[in-house]
């Protein structure tokens, strides 16, 4: 079995875990379409070392992972606030004006 | 018929044919590369020498011919998919099959088992009818077939009540056959060599000439191997798993993830099923071979790598399923367990035709869905690199339509989940 070492929970089996993709920057909202295409379809499907989002099933922890897609070996996990430092403030879209 | 086994029986010494002509050196330059020498970049190769009479070209190959997903496949070949565009591509393909061992002379073993699609929930039911009707009205043999009819057709399968998924019915596709894959790959290669193609076993690309136009790439003129530089005229990349480490050595990204499909066999056995069974609840396809090896397959790996490994949780998975569909085979031992990295888009449909990149084209995204499509991408390649126009059945697969918010959809495209 393939040991995944989960920051929260320690060595654990990695099929208790779900893959969530490469960690992206997340476009800014207002930015052109080809922006937008390369974040939603575009794969840089690097071979190599790859910095991932992975997910503990059983107690709903999402983490981020360094691996090498390569050779499958898991070289570093940390939790993701040690990438995200600060706070995300999404500002509320001003409401349509009512109808009248 | 194929005659080539009765010359071979009458003839005296019994000489072993060689089916790929000895290695040459590169030529400085060629009409056309084609870079990947499995089942899709041979018949490309084929169909431009034997269709358009274009035979100063290179296929280059990293390891050696057929030796990446063309031999790691499952062999089945089928039509049966849901969207039009699908299934006119897929029956095109059918179709060239089936005369291929002919213009090969060589026994490709094509056998048509009749292709079975279970469903074991109601809403399984919906969906394999929408496949059949979607199927009929293109003409193809495609049919929702009931538990008792189903019964008498295969009878081979668990119909018990008592199991986790009981079988409600099956999508019955009659020209579902299977085939021997390597034997595509050797056929289309030898009948390319006979015409003139240069076929180039380990030949790695490590680059692409391309001119420059304002910082952006613009057309290409020459690979660079691990053997030298040739000048091309035009180039394809018709590769599998690597596809997205190619594409970036010519300057564009891909819509691909690299993710591993596990497949395993059996030991022989007596030939005791003939329908091709595939089951997407269950997670499993299983055909029994003309060698009577049992060839099992199933989802894809949870994650990407750029491995061939195999893993015990895959096997633990797959046989849980198999055992709950053919509950005698417990005491059956494996005999044989590979991988093979399919490039993955999100709609399961293949990416064809076009790049940002003059004169360098694509047959890439090919997933879990690459082996039953190598005839007609071959021929639809061929006609693209000849006239240089997109053939209108490979159009919809355009690159451009993830720019164009035009995705296929192509959920019909492995029969099991991804």
């Amino acid at each position: 079995m393939k040991i995944m070492p989960c920051p929260l929970n320690g060595e654990r089996n990695i099929s208790e875990f779900a893959y969530g993709g490469e960690v992206l920057d997340l476009p800014a909202p207002d930015c052109d379409d080809e922006t937008w295409i390369d974040f939603v379809y575009l794969e840089n499907n690097t071979a190599g070392v790859v910095r991932e989002w992975w997910y503990h099933t059983p107690t709903a922890y999402w983490f981020i992972a360094e691996r090498d897609t390569r050779t499958d070996e898991i070289l570093k996990t940390y939790p993701a606030n040690e990438v995200f430092k600060d706070r995300v403030d999404f500002a509320a879209p001003e409401a349509p004006a009512a109808k009248e | 018929m194929p005659l080539a086994l009765l010359k071979y029986g009458l003839s005296k010494g019994h000489p072993v044919p060689r089916a790929l002509p000895a290695e040459t050196d590169l030529k400085d330059s060629y009409d056309i590369v084609i870079v990947g020498g499995g089942g899709h970049g041979l018949a490309t190769a084929y169909y431009l020498a034997a269709d358009h009479g274009i035979t100063n070209v290179a296929v280059l190959e990293k390891g050696y011919v057929g030796g990446g997903n063309t031999g790691r496949n499952t062999t089945i070949i089928r039509s049966n998919y849901l969207t039009p565009e699908g299934v006119k591509f897929y029956d095109e393909s059918v179709t060239l099959y089936k005369d291929l061992a002919n213009d090969f002379d060589m026994n490709l073993m094509y056998s048509e088992r009749g292709h079975f699609t279970l469903a074991h929930t109601d809403s399984a039911i919906r969906t394999m009818r929408w496949r059949a009707e979607v199927n009929k009205h293109m003409g193809i043999e495609s049919e929702l077939v009931l538990r008792d009819e189903l019964q008498r057709m295969v009878p081979e399968l668990n119909y018990s009540e008592d199991v986790r998924y009981p079988i409600m019915g099956a999508l019955y596709h009659a020209p579902g056959a299977i085939a021997r894959h390597d034997a595509v790959a050797w056929g289309y290669g030898a009948g390319a060599a006979k015409r003139g193609v240069h076929i180039h076993q380990n030949t790695e690309v490590t680059g692409f000439e391309i001119t420059k136009a304002n910082g952006s790439p613009q057309r290409v003129t020459g690979v660079h191997t691990n053997r030298g530089t040739i000048k091309a005229g035009k180039v394809i990349q018709c590769v599998a798993g690597m596809s997205g480490v190619v594409s970036d050595m010519a300057g564009f990204k891909l819509p691909l993830k690299t993710i591993p499909l596990q497949a395993c066999v059996s030991q022989p056995l007596k030939p005791f099923l003939d329908a091709i069974v595939v089951s997407g609840s269950l997670h499993v396809y299983v055909s029994q071979s003309s060698r009577g090896e049992l060839v099992m397959g199933g989802s894809t790996d949870p994650y990407g790598v750029y491995m061939t490994r195999s893993t015990l949780d895959f096997k633990e998975g797959l046989m849980m399923h198999m055992m709950e569909l053919l509950p005698y085979i417990g005491e059956v031992k494996l005999l044989r367990q590979w991988a093979g990295m399919t490039d993955m888009t999100p709609d399961f449909a293949p990416i064809m035709g076009e790049t940002p990149v003059d004169d360098y084209y694509i047959d890439a995204g090919w997933g879990t869905w690459g082996f039953k499509a190598t005839p007609v991408c071959g021929k639809r390649n061929a006609e693209m690199l000849a006239t240089g126009k997109v053939p209108e059945t490979i159009q919809p697969f355009a690159l451009q339509r993830f720019h164009d918010f035009k995705l296929v959809g192509e959920k019909g495209a492995a029969s099991v989940g991804h």
